[in-house]
């Protein structure tokens, strides 16, 4: 087989497969149990440390 | 560096390329050989007088000196790509504008000005934007001290030599990719130290979580890198020309080229101003984004479909068709995340909807995000290929784009510009808000000008070329169509002279702010 064959076959199976399940797997890990307590805190990151960097004001 | 290492570096640097204007046929690279050895001997010169002079401790804030400058090249090339369109709008409407000199003829100065938006403007713009929100968010200051000017210097290079070799005839026509190989080399290193500084700001954190703003600068850094280096694979002809071929050939070279030139739209034009988006519209709102992870969710369909999406505009091409088909599917399915994102955003000011009446900036934003909604639900439309058929090669595609640039990419801009200079340069405030209205009606009304006649003349142009008459021969030759679309072009012109108006009234609201207006306190600007 050429390669383009078997990187086509390759893409359209394995590839594929794996890709669709890291990113079901990304959307899945955003609704973990958990995760709202932590989104709240990262939501308001761009609301603090204005003007320094952390440890010093606000 | 050493200082002796850095002296000997420019040195090279500036012999190699006076020896490059010296030897070389091409007349534009003499000009870019002359441009560089004058920075190098600059530089070369600025080295010298510092030899032996002591370091400087690296200040303790943030650092905002080059993210200033990154404000004002924004604005400075804003208006300068915002009068190139201007006036080759008005060169399509009325041709002797072309001057009969090939300098300044239209397929000159249309790179000239799509590169001066998108690189120039949007570039600056996504540059000083990502320095200032990694730190903020990141609560550190920018990694790699002064890297970050050699980042700053080095784009601004890329654009005068992308922009002198446009005006004198280099390109290696490839769409938004027309910089020659010694250029394109160029931008690489520029965009690898890029990567770097905003790399090295993350990994040194003081947050335990990298806010989502950063993970679309991230992607848009990292994207841009991978789609810059294989598009522009080629082999020159010699080193001391110009000309040089691509590694590829026909239709695989078609694929790459809107491989590239579809995610530059999808990771430069989106990717990276919705970071922009997540930062800027929660900070002026003063309130965190609607929901965290509807953006998490955004990001990762977003980046997943977007790539895919390029073989849309070689419909009815020598492309495989089931490629074609792969580029309109996935271009649709990516209707689902912008509108996730576009929802996400407008809904950041659930709660705060009166401050559309009283604060003109958000009320920029929030139109700007609405222009993200509909250019992105237009584009999946024009990529069915139905429509398609009627649509490419039209008007209506230069209609989508701007609606898209001039309303998702400008307004968003010009929001952050207003957010940050009263900021960066410590000032109590905008010098006048009214200003900011004007600009907002004015570069909203260009905006609706253009979009609407670029609908009409797309739409007429294209009935026009598909129309047969009984004995299946073409009524209209492609003459017939250009003198039909005469008002139109100038309707479109006279839009961008509105919008043009707005950046002017921008750039001289944004110069009275720091100029007529004094600093705040004495406390944060010590930190300078």
């Amino acid at each position: 087989m050429d390669t383009y064959t078997i990187l086509r076959h390759f893409a359209d199976s394995w590839f594929l497969l794996l890709m669709t399940c890291f990113f079901v797997g990304a959307v899945a890990f955003a609704f973990r149990p958990g995760a709202r307590k932590v989104h709240e805190d990262v939501a308001n990151i761009p609301l603090r440390n204005d003007d320094f960097p952390a440890g010093k004001g606000d | 560096m050493l200082p002796a290492a850095k002296l000997i570096v420019l040195g090279a640097i500036g012999f190699l390329a006076a020896l490059t204007a010296n030897l070389t046929p091409d007349t534009a690279m003499s000009v870019h050989g002359i441009i560089v050895a004058a920075v190098a001997l600059g530089l070369f010169l600025r080295e010298l007088r510092r030899v032996g002079e002591p370091v400087p401790a690296t200040p303790a804030g943030y650092m905002d000196d080059v993210i200033r400058a990154g404000v004002i090249a924004t604005a400075f090339w804003g208006i300068v790509g915002f009068l190139a369109g201007v006036y080759i709008a008005f060169q399509l409407a009325f041709p002797a504008l072309n001057l009969d000199l090939p300098w300044t003829s239209f397929g000159r100065l249309r790179p000239l000005h799509t590169s001066a938006v998108i690189f120039a403007f949007g570039g600056n713009a996504l540059i000083c934007t990502s320095f200032y929100v990694v730190q903020r968010t990141s609560a550190a200051r920018l990694w790699g001290g002064n890297l970050a000017w050699f980042v700053f210097w080095g784009y601004q290079l890329f654009i005068v030599l992308a922009a002198t070799g446009y005006v004198l005839g280099v390109t290696q026509a490839k769409e938004y990719a027309e910089p020659e190989w010694y250029v394109d080399l160029w931008l690489t290193v520029v965009w690898v130290a890029y990567l770097a500084v905003f790399l090295g700001t993350i990994l040194k954190r003081k947050e335990p979580h990298i806010y989502v703003a950063n993970w679309f600068y991230l992607s848009f850094i990292v994207t841009v890198a991978m789609l810059h280096i294989v598009n522009n694979l080629a082999i020159p002809v010699s080193v001391f020309g110009v000309k040089s071929y691509s590694l590829f050939a026909g239709v695989q070279d078609a694929l790459t080229q809107w491989w590239y030139g579809h995610n530059a739209v999808g990771f430069f034009l989106t990717a990276g101003f919705l970071g922009m988006m997540y930062y800027f519209v929660p900070k002026q709102a003063e309130r965190p984004v609607y929901s965290y992870k509807l953006s998490i969710i955004h990001f990762w369909a977003l980046i997943f479909l977007y790539i895919w999406a390029g073989p849309h505009h070689l419909h009815y091409t020598a492309l495989p068709e089931w490629a074609q088909t792969l580029g309109m599917v996935f271009s649709i399915m990516l209707w689902m995340p912008s509108w996730g994102g576009m929802i996400n955003g407008l809904m950041t000011l659930s709660g705060a909807w009166d401050k559309l009446r009283t604060d003109p900036v958000i009320r920029m934003m929030v139109a700007s995000i609405a222009f993200y909604g509909m250019s992105t639900f237009e584009g999946p439309m024009m990529s069915i290929k139905a429509v398609n058929s009627l649509s490419h090669y039209t008007d209506w595609t230069i209609g989508h784009v701007h609606s898209g640039a001039l309303g998702w990419n400008g307004l968003i801009t010009f929001g952050a510009l207003y957010f940050l200079v009263p900021r960066l340069w410590n000032r109590p405030g905008l010098y006048s808000v009214r200003a900011v209205s004007w600009h907002f009606w004015l570069a909203t009304i260009g905006i609706v000008l253009y979009a609407a006649s670029m609908w009409v003349s797309g739409i007429t142009q294209g009935l026009m070329w598909r129309e047969y008459d009984s004995l299946g021969f073409l009524v209209n030759s492609f003459a017939d169509t250009v003198a039909v679309l005469h008002p139109y072009y100038v309707i479109r012109g006279l839009g961008g002279v509105l919008y043009l108006a707005g950046g002017v009234i921008m750039a001289w609201n944004l110069w009275m702010t720091v100029r007529a207006q004094r600093p705040v306190a004495a406390a944060t600007v010590a930190a300078e």
